[in-house]
């Protein structure tokens, strides 16, 4: 089953048109990698998924409610999603507050909301900074920090732009674990930007290869790793891609 | 005098404190929200709004004083008959009128100053737009306390409007900036300038509980 649909979708900036997807379709409860270089597109998508931008044609279909220039997600939609930004905004508040935003507005119970930060807070190596002004974090807490604030959520589609772009490999082990748990036990779906083949690679159920705002291959991880048929995915993903 | 401080110029200084706080604080709460919605919300002659308030921001006391004394004056006045001209009502309506426009301007100039990415942020993890606002408010809360010590230094400081709707009458609508003028009129530069010192005084006094609140703020 697919959880979103993209039918027809572009976006333009000052004239540049910087999304143009006929057709491509996310499947529920798999993670998927969006990979490409710098400029493809990869970020501008996420933004459009999450209603944070409005296309300028075509339609996004998250299930069956759709989202274009003339029609919004409804709020509950918009809720059952999360993003996490490719580079981190830190609220200025306490790291605790930080991570429980997405709860308090959503009206948990305070005690459950403790329960859900501490757990989050002990997997991601940040207990012992509740306390701390987020702002004063550093790059790789502050981008723990915003994975943890979006996962908390338990949100049914979770978009990532490059979870792990500042953090250390004993980090990038441990957000990597908890998108797969996410999927196992919550059944989420993740659609997770990366530039990171091997994380591609690790992670992913399926692939979407970008370049210049367009979908150049897509399909199954093993398809798409092991025997890419397109020469561009081939040449990008083995690192011998000439810009 | 100011020794023996006599309770004519405790009047005068409750008086000064209480038409410019009461000003500051309804001119505070029309101003933040207006100016919030300045700021966030796209709607057609925005700009142009943007550019009256700006423009409104550096208006002449005196002008304002004008206006208000026209409107309740009793024979041009829309609103004369309910004999507010020369009282302490009057001065804090033309106060607020005065403050208004900066505090909508510098409320929607500290929201502006905060990162978009703030509110993206917030709207990615589900905010409402309501909660997206409220958000962005309590992210540009040191900047809404640096307006509010803004206008209150404005309010406190003028004479102009005070002066033209109160009228600077004894025990009634004297206030420390007409007090001192007066004084200086009468050639007292002595007790004006004394005045003047505890005018200072009193910036000096609030300025610091101000300024006691706004790192409360910051802590928490
Ligand atoms: N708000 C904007 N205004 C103008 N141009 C934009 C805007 N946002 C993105 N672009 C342009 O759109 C193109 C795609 O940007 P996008 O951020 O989606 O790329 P990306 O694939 O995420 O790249 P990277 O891997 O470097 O993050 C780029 O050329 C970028 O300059
Ligand atoms: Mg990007």
């Amino acid at each position: 089953m697919d959880i979103l649909k993209i039918e027809n979708l572009t976006k333009v900036y000052n004239g540049k048109t910087v999304l143009d997807i006929p057709k491509l379709n996310i499947e529920a409860g798999k993670i998927t990698a969006i990979i490409g270089p710098s400029g493809a597109g990869k970020s501008t998508l996420l933004s459009l998924i999450n209603g944070i931008e409005k296309p300028d044609t075509g339609s996004i279909f998250f299930e069956n409610e759709e989202f274009s220039k003339i029609k919004s997600f409804s709020p509950a939609t918009i809720r059952r999603m999360a993003l996490v930004f490719q580079k981190p905004v830190m609220f200025n508040a306490s790291v605790y507050n930080n991570i429980a935003y997405g709860l308090k507005i959503r009206k948990m119970d305070k005690t459950l909301i403790g329960q859900k930060l501490t757990d989050a807070a002990s997997f991601l190596g940040l207990s012992d900074l509740l306390d701390q002004k987020a702002i004063t974090l550093s790059g790789g807490e502050a981008g723990r920090v915003s994975v943890a604030r979006a996962m908390v959520i338990k949100p049914d589609l979770l978009l990532m732009d490059e979870p792990t772009a500042n953090l250390d490999p004993a980090n990038v082990a441990i957000i990597e674990d908890m998108i797969k748990k996410a999927t196992q036990i919550y059944q989420t779906t993740v659609v997770v930007v990366t530039h990171n083949m091997f994380q591609a690679k690790r992670l992913a159920d399926n692939i979407v290869f970008m370049l210049n705002g367009q979908v150049v291959s897509e399909g199954c991880a093993f398809d798409i790793f092991e025997n890419p048929l397109d020469q561009r995915t081939q040449a990008f993903i083995t690192g011998n891609m000439i810009y | 005098m100011l020794i023996s401080l006599d309770p004519e110029l405790y009047g005068i200084i409750g008086l000064s404190l209480k038409v410019t706080l009461t000003a500051l604080f309804f001119a505070a709460l029309t101003g933040i929200p207006l100016g919030v919605v300045l700021a966030l919300k796209r709607f057609p002659g925005r700009s142009i709004l943007m550019n009256i308030v700006n423009s409104l921001m550096s208006i002449p006391p005196v002008v304002v004083g004008l206006v208000v004394y026209i409107l309740l004056s009793n024979q041009t006045g829309l609103v004369g008959d309910h004999r507010l001209l020369f009282t302490p009502t009057a001065m804090i309506i033309a106060q607020f009128l005065l403050a208004l426009p900066l505090m909508m301007g510098l409320t929607s100039t500290a929201i502006l100053s905060i990162d978009k990415l703030v509110k993206l942020t917030a709207k990615s993890l589900g905010a409402t737009p309501f909660q997206v606002a409220l958000k962005v408010v309590s992210e540009a809360r040191f900047g809404l306390y640096s307006a509010m010590i803004v206008v209150f230094g404005r309010l406190l400081s003028e004479v102009g409007a005070v002066m033209m709707v109160g009228g600077n009458i004894r025990y009634m609508t004297r206030v420390m900036t007409t007090a001192i003028a007066l004084q200086k009129g009468m050639g007292e530069f002595q007790t004006a300038l004394a005045l003047g010192m505890i005018l200072l005084l009193m910036a000096f006094l609030i300025n610091g509980i101000l300024e006691i609140l706004r790192n409360y703020g910051r802590a928490s």
